[in-house]
C-alpha cells in the first residue's frame, strides 16, 4: 500500500501549492482559536475553505479539517460550529482532539470520517482503540515520541490508520501534554492552539548580544553573527548546574526521509508534514520534495535522483537548516 | 464562610527517591492529617522508587490509618511492558486506580477510576463521557482556571469528585526524550538512575538567572512551586471537594498542616513555610493567567 502525502495549508495559495507539487491530501483550519496554529493572518473563512475543497477535489486530492483544541465551556459553540461548517462543506475528514467534540462529530454527522489529531497525545493501541470504540475514529496521528520500533508494534495491534510526521520543525514534547507555553504566557496549544504566541515575543539589543524573550523570560541570547531563531520556549538556551545549552532541544527539524522504506514497510498509511504557518513557496517546495521521496520509494520517480539529494535539498528548508530523525531514532531520546 | 468540607490528598510522589526516604514519607503520612494518599509511578517505567511487593504493604498501612488509598499509573504509556504494567495495576486495585492515559480508561472498561490530571478534560462534554466510563472523580489539568474548573463543577454528573493540584512543582510537560540523563550527558537507554540525585528536580535557569522550569526525568515542571493555599476559599466557593499536595523532600509535613488549618477553616493562621525550592511560588493559573505568575 502506498504512503498518503499530508501537506499542510494555512492559506488558500498554501492548499493550491501543495495539491498542485502532488499532496495527497491537505489539512487546514477555520479562523479563530479552534486550532493549533492559531497566528494572525492565517487560516480559512468559510468562503476559502469552500475554494479550497473544491480545487483539491479538481485534482483528486482530499482536504482535511483541524479542529485541534481542547475548547472550553465557552469556546464550545464556536467549536461545533467549525464541525458543523467542515461537514457542510464537504471536507474529507475532521481532525480532532478533544473526546466531547468527537462525541457531538460522530452523533451529528456520522457520515463525516473522524482522525484523532496528533495533539490527542494517543502513543499506544489501547488509547487509540478507545477513540476507535467510542468515536469510530479511523485514523490516529502519532505524537513525535515513538520510536520505529513502536510504531511498528503499534500498527500491529489497531485497526485504525496511523499517521506520522515526516518532515518540519519538531515537538520534543508530547503533543497535548505540553502546557510549557500556558505556564509562560497563558496562551497553549490545548487551550488557545498557540505555542510560544508572537504577541508574548520581545527582542532586545544588549551590550550582550542580541536576546529573545517571552513574556518577559529570557529564551535565548546570541552573540554577534550567531543566527537567531524564533524563540519556541523548548529551543531555548537555559542553564542547568553549570552548563548553558539547548536543555530541552536544539532548533532542528524533523526530517524521516531516511525511514521512510521502513515507515512504509510497517504499515504507516500517511505521512505529515509539519507547517501551516509556512508560506506557499516553501510548502510548494517541500510537497514536490517529499513527493519525489515517496515515488522513489515506490519505484515510482520519473525524475531520477536519490533520497540523499532529496534530503540535502529540504535540510535547505529546514528550522536550523539541520535535521534530526527524532524519536524514530532510539539515541536521539 | 462556606463549610462545606474540603479533603486533602497527597498526590504521587514524582521523582526518584530512595526507597528508604519513600518508606519514611508513608510512614509519617499514616499520621498525617490527609484523608487520600495517591501511591505508584506516574513519570517513568524504569524507575522504582518501591519494589512491586512494597507497594501493597505500604497502601494497607494507609488503608489501617483511615486513608483513601489510589495507585496511579503512567502518564506516558508507549511500550507493550507499560500497559502491561499499567493493566497489571488496574486488575490488583479494585477499581482504586487512577489513569493518566485514555489506555487505563480503555483497559478500565467500566470499572471505576479517577481521571487523573494528564487525561485532556476541558469541558463539560468530555467530562460526562468519561463519568459515563467510570470516573468517580476528576483532577483538572493544571492550566485549566478556575473559573472554567467552576462552570464544569456546577455541571459535574451526580457523585463526580473535583481535585485540584493545590501545592507543588507543576507537571507542565512530558516527552520521550530524559532530559535528566540529557543534562549530564547520559543516554537515555544508560541513564544510571541519576535523576534520584535530584529529590525535587533540578532547576533549570533562564540565563540572566530566572529559576524558571525543573527536569525531572522525562518530565518538565515549574521551577516555582504552585501554592494555592491563600486560595482554599475561592476553590470551595468554585466546588473543588479535593485539594492535591504533591510530594516534596522538604519541609512536607509543615504545608499538609497549613492546608489542613485552611480547609478545616478553624481559625487558625494557615500559613506555609518560606518556598525551600527557587523560584518561590506560583498561581496564575488559577486566575486564567500565565501559570508562573503570582499574586499570594
Amino acid at each position: 500500500m502506498s504512503l498518503e502525502l499530508v501537506c499542510p495549508a494555512g492559506t488558500l495559495p498554501a492548499l493550491r501549492a501543495a495539491v498542485d507539487n502532488g499532496a495527497d491530501a491537505v489539512y487546514i483550519g477555520f479562523r479563530g482559536a479552534t486550532n493549533a496554529r492559531n497566528f494572525p493572518g492565517l487560516n480559512f473563512s468559510e468562503s476559502e475553505a469552500a475554494t479550497g475543497i473544491a480545487h483539491a477535489h479538481e485534482r483528486g486530492a482530499r482536504v482535511f479539517v483541524a479542529l485541534n483544541v481542547y475548547p472550553s465551556p465557552a469556546t464550545w459553540d464556536a467549536a461545533t460550529a467549525v464541525i458543523d461548517s467542515a461537514a457542510r462543506l464537504g471536507a474529507d475528514a475532521l481532525i480532532l482532539a478533544d473526546p466531547g467534540l468527537m462525541r457531538y462529530a460522530a452523533d451529528r454527522h456520522p457520515g463525516l470520517r473522524l482522525h484523532l489529531s496528533v495533539q490527542g497525545s494517543a502513543t499506544n493501541w489501547r488509547a487509540i482503540e478507545f477513540y476507535r470504540h467510542e468515536f469510530g475514529v479511523r485514523r490516529a496521528v502519532l505524537p513525535r515520541v515513538l520510536s520505529l520500533t513502536q510504531v511498528t508494534r503499534l500498527i500491529e495491534r489497531t485497526a485504525v490508520e496511523i499517521e506520522v510526521f515526516g518532515f518540519g520543525s519538531l515537538c520534543v514534547m508530547v503533543e497535548g501534554r505540553c502546557a510549557l507555553s500556558s505556564y509562560a504566557t497563558g496562551h497553549s496549544p490545548n487551550t488557545q492552539g498557540v505555542c510560544s504566541p508572537a504577541h508574548a515575543v520581545r527582542w532586545e539589543e544588549t551590550t550582550d548580544g542580541r536576546q529573545s524573550r517571552l513574556n518577559g523570560i529570557l529564551i535565548d541570547r546570541y552573540a554577534p553573527g550567531e543566527a537567531a531563531g524564533y524563540p519556541t520556549l523548548c529551543k531555548g538556551r537555559f542553564r542547568v548546574n553549570d552548563a548553558v545549552f539547548h536543555a530541552l532541544e536544539e532548533p532542528t527539524s524533523l526530517n524521516a526521509l531516511d525511514m521512510l522504506p521502513a515507515l512504509m514497510a510497517g504499515g504507516v498509511r500517511a505521512i505529515k508534514v509539519e507547517g501551516r504557518q509556512r508560506s506557499p513557496a516553501y510548502v510548494a517546495q517541500v510537497t514536490s520534495l517529499l513527493r519525489r521521496a515517496l515515488d522513489l520509494c515506490a519505484g515510482a520517480d520519473a525524475g531520477g535522483g536519490n533520497i540523499g539529494a532529496l534530503t540535502e535539498a529540504l535540510d535547505e528548508l529546514a528550522e536550523g537548516r539541520t535535521h534530526t530523525l527524532g524519536a524514530y531514532h532510539r539515541p536521539w531520546q | 464562610m462556606s463549610t462545606r468540607t474540603m479533603k486533602l490528598a497527597v498526590g504521587p510522589i514524582l521523582y526518584l527517591w530512595e526507597r528508604s526516604a519513600a518508606l519514611d514519607f508513608y510512614a509519617a503520612l499514616c499520621d498525617a492529617p490527609v484523608d487520600i494518599v495517591y501511591v505508584g509511578e506516574v513519570v517513568c517505567s524504569k524507575r522504582r522508587v518501591l519494589q512491586k511487593e512494597d507497594w501493597p504493604m505500604v497502601a494497607q498501612a494507609l488503608v489501617d490509618a483511615g486513608k483513601e488509598v489510589v495507585f496511579s499509573t503512567l502518564a506516558l504509556i508507549e511500550a507493550e511492558s507499560e500497559l502491561a504494567t499499567m493493566a497489571r495495576i488496574v486488575d490488583n486495585a479494585d477499581g482504586r486506580i487512577e489513569a493518566n492515559d485514555m489506555a487505563a480508561v480503555q483497559y478500565c472498561d467500566g470499572r471505576p477510576f479517577v481521571a487523573g490530571p494528564h487525561l485532556n478534560i476541558y469541558n463539560e462534554p468530555t467530562l460526562a463521557l468519561v463519568a459515563a466510563r467510570g470516573a468517580r472523580r476528576w483532577v483538572a489539568p493544571v492550566e485549566l482556571p478556575l473559573a472554567t474548573i467552576a462552570t464544569l463543577g456546577a455541571t459535574r454528573p451526580p457523585g463526580l469528585e473535583v481535585e485540584v493540584f493545590a501545592y507543588g512543582r507543576l507537571p507542565l510537560a512530558f516527552s520521550a526524550r530524559c532530559f535528566t540523563a540529557r543534562s549530564q550527558n547520559l543516554a537515555k537507554d544508560d541513564c544510571g538512575f541519576i535523576c534520584g540525585d535530584y529529590p525535587d528536580g533540578i532547576t533549570l535557569y533562564s540565563r540572566d538567572d530566572q529559576p524558571f522550569l525543573a527536569l525531572n526525568g522525562i518530565q518538565t515542571q515549574s521551577a516555582a512551586v504552585q501554592n494555592l493555599l491563600p486560595q482554599v476559599e475561592a476553590l470551595r466557593a468554585a466546588g473543588v471537594d479535593i485539594l492535591r499536595l504533591s510530594p516534596h523532600s522538604r519541609d512536607f509535613a509543615a504545608v499538609i498542616g497549613a492546608f489542613r488549618a485552611a480547609v478545616d477553616a478553624t481559625g487558625e493562621a494557615a500559613r506555609c513555610p518560606e518556598p525551600s525550592l527557587p523560584g518561590g511560588y506560583c498561581d496564575g493559573y488559577v486566575r486564567g493567567e500565565a501559570g508562573i505568575g503570582h499574586a499570594g
